[in-house]
């Protein structure tokens, strides 16, 4: 992990890569009264895999979800390769990025949702190349193409054609990577995607999310497989009430848990 | 089920059908013989009533001012709804917008117009050459800001035509009737839009899609199952308040042709008859229009979907274990 400073942008001397994937400095976010995130300071280097843990209502979700500006946070900041997110930053005052603006910035950040969230009017092939086409203009051939060789990648080239509700949850949830990777993101976010799957289902998606995490893609996964954070995990982080209890090798922190919220947490699910 | 499962349970027996005497129902034959005489005394009415004029009625409800009347209740039907819809899904858009002047301001719409009767609206349109006899399109306020820089009567306009002519029936009809409708139709829409699981916008949203975008590609689509049944009704009470252009009013139309004819021949009640059936027969083509829609649209979704693949599963069930050994 780097130590945090106030870069503003990439300087252009700094070469590429030193900058990490995802940083957040002290990120605040609050819905009403409840304070859900209170200080939240994250370093995700480029082709990690950070895997976020923790009880349900600590905040992780939320925490996914300021990452891609999807939530706003209340105090704090989000660089995502480097850049801010949702802001940006002109002498001592921070401007608020107009909806195109923060638009292209979540072209660079895939998402992948606890509960699939396809569009079910779509075909799963169409669901793949809707946002390459639509939104980068990609001449349909070439995004069908692609959209057939991510499909295949997940394993699901022979369901091109099939919708969403004629799709097992473990289908559909491979059909929403091939989606999300449709767009070439340099980050990939991860919601509890297993969460909503029967059992025997989680395996074919784990297996898609090893295969991606393989190739180098920066990855941050919420999740409560222990399992798929040990064996793809570079560095574990557990949440809990809204801030960073532990973090660390997902080894480290999994067998040798320093804290005793973490081992609370740990003797619970293991 | 496939003959392996069913090789591995026991085996069906035999058993004789129940053979039993059903319930006597005593009170539908009473209920059967008052509706008879009902109907009887009904049809009686019609046949023996010499007010009716039947033949009278057959000679004038096809007469090419009719059918004319009948055309411009079609047209329109067809263009206020067309209008209403895309005025109410603006409407409603705005409605569920981010912006609050454009929430207030779509909120306002739908307040006024639904809560002004549409044979009021109507009336009034019909009406407005008493405010405006001369409509113009120009700079606003011209003669206000004339006097500011020391102009009297400045009038900046580039054209303008006479209120009467530009608010002759059929047009005001249109409007009055779309508008109204507008009001109607954006709250149909926006139900129909909050239907729409939030984690689809989210999804389309994630993907780095506009708002626009997420509306028309994602939002709107699967409103529509909601939207369609209630916009069906919504076309048949159309085309049902047409007749109420007779306030405007509107001449290239049904209602007012039909009573036109009953009151120059003094025969209003066959005329009144000829616009029962006539307004039945178009209704009943839009209800079998309705019945295709909605069909259509649920299409892959929602409970009659699955009820339909329930009865096909229930279908191969009983095709693969005949009841009659």
């Amino acid at each position: 992990m780097t130590t945090p400073q106030p870069a503003r942008h990439r300087a252009p001397d700094d070469p590429a890569g030193a900058e990490p994937m995802v940083r957040t400095e002290n990120v605040h976010k609050a819905f009403g009264h409840v304070k859900v995130l209170r200080g939240i300071d994250v370093t995700v280097p480029r082709g990690n895999v950070c895997v976020v843990l923790g009880p349900s209502g600590s905040g992780k979700s939320t925490f996914l979800r300021c990452i891609n500006h999807l939530e706003k946070i209340d105090a704090g900041r989000i660089w995502v390769d480097g850049r801010l997110v949702g802001y940006q930053q002109k002498g001592d005052k921070l401007h608020e990025l107009h909806d195109k603006a923060v638009a292209a910035q979540r072209r660079e950040i895939g998402m992948v949702f606890q509960r699939f969230n396809l569009f079910p009017h779509m075909c799963a092939l169409e669901n793949v190349i809707e946002a390459p086409t639509m939104v980068k203009g990609q001449n349909k051939a070439d995004a069908r193409r692609r959209g057939m060789e991510l499909l295949d990648r997940v394993g699901l080239a022979d369901k091109a054609l099939n919708y969403p509700s004629q799709l097992s949850g473990g289908q559909q949830q491979r059909v929403a990577i091939a989606r999300a990777l449709a767009m070439d993101p340099k980050l990939m976010l991860f919601d509890e995607p297993t969460s909503a799957l029967d059992p025997e289902l989680v395996g074919d998606v784990l297996d898609a999310m090893k295969d991606l995490a393989r190739s180098g893609m920066t990855m941050v996964v919420v999740t409560h497989e222990i399992g798929f954070a040990r064996e793809v995990g570079d560095q574990l982080i557990f949440m809990d009430g809204g801030v960073v209890v532990e973090s660390g090798p997902p080894r480290q922190v999994l067998t040798t848990p320093q804290h005793p919220r973490t081992r609370d947490f740990l003797s619970k699910v293991l | 089920m496939t003959a392996p499962d069913t090789s591995a349970s026991p085996v069906p027996r035999e058993a004789e059908p129940i053979k039993a005497i059903p319930v006597r129902h005593p009170g539908r034959w009473v209920a059967i013989a008052v509706i008879a005489v009902l109907a009887a005394m009904f049809v009686h009415l019609l046949v023996t009533n010499k007010a009716f004029n039947w033949p009278f009625m057959f000679q004038n409800m096809f007469t090419p001012p009719v059918i004319r009347g009948l055309v411009g209740t079609v047209t329109i039907t067809v263009l206020a709804m067309i209008i209403g819809v895309v005025l109410g899904i603006v409407v409603a858009v705005a409605r569920l917008s981010d912006n609050p002047i454009l929430r207030g301001t779509s909120w306002a719409y739908t307040w006024f117009f639904r809560a002004v009767p549409r044979y009021v609206l109507l009336i009034v349109m019909g009406n407005l050459g008493i405010l405006w006899p001369r409509l113009e399109i120009g700079v606003p306020f011209d003669t206000y800001l004339g006097k500011l820089f020391g102009l009297e009567n400045a009038h900046w306009r580039l054209f303008g035509i006479e209120t009467r002519e530009l608010l002759v029936g059929f047009w005001v009809g249109v409007l009055g009737l779309a508008l109204s409708e507008a009001a109607y139709m954006a709250e149909i829409v926006r139900a129909g839009m909050l239907s729409v699981d939030p984690g689809q916008d989210e999804a389309a949203t994630a993907l780095g899609m506009s708002r626009g975008q997420a509306l028309r590609r994602v939002v709107l689509p699967q409103a529509m199952r909601v939207i369609i049944p209630p916009t069906g009704n919504e076309t048949i009470a159309m085309l049902k308040d047409t007749s109420l252009l007779i306030a405007v009013p509107v001449t290239a139309e049904l209602f007012f042709q039909l009573s036109a004819i009953g009151n120059r021949t003094f025969q209003v009640f066959p005329m009144l008859v000829a616009a029962i059936i006539w307004y039945l027969v178009l209704v009943s083509i839009l209800l079998v229009g309705q019945y295709f829609l909605e069909k259509r649209f649920s299409r892959g979704y929602g409970r009659a979907a699955k009820a339909k693949m329930k009865l096909e599963g229930l279908a191969a069930e009983h095709g693969a274990n005949p009841e009659v050994p």
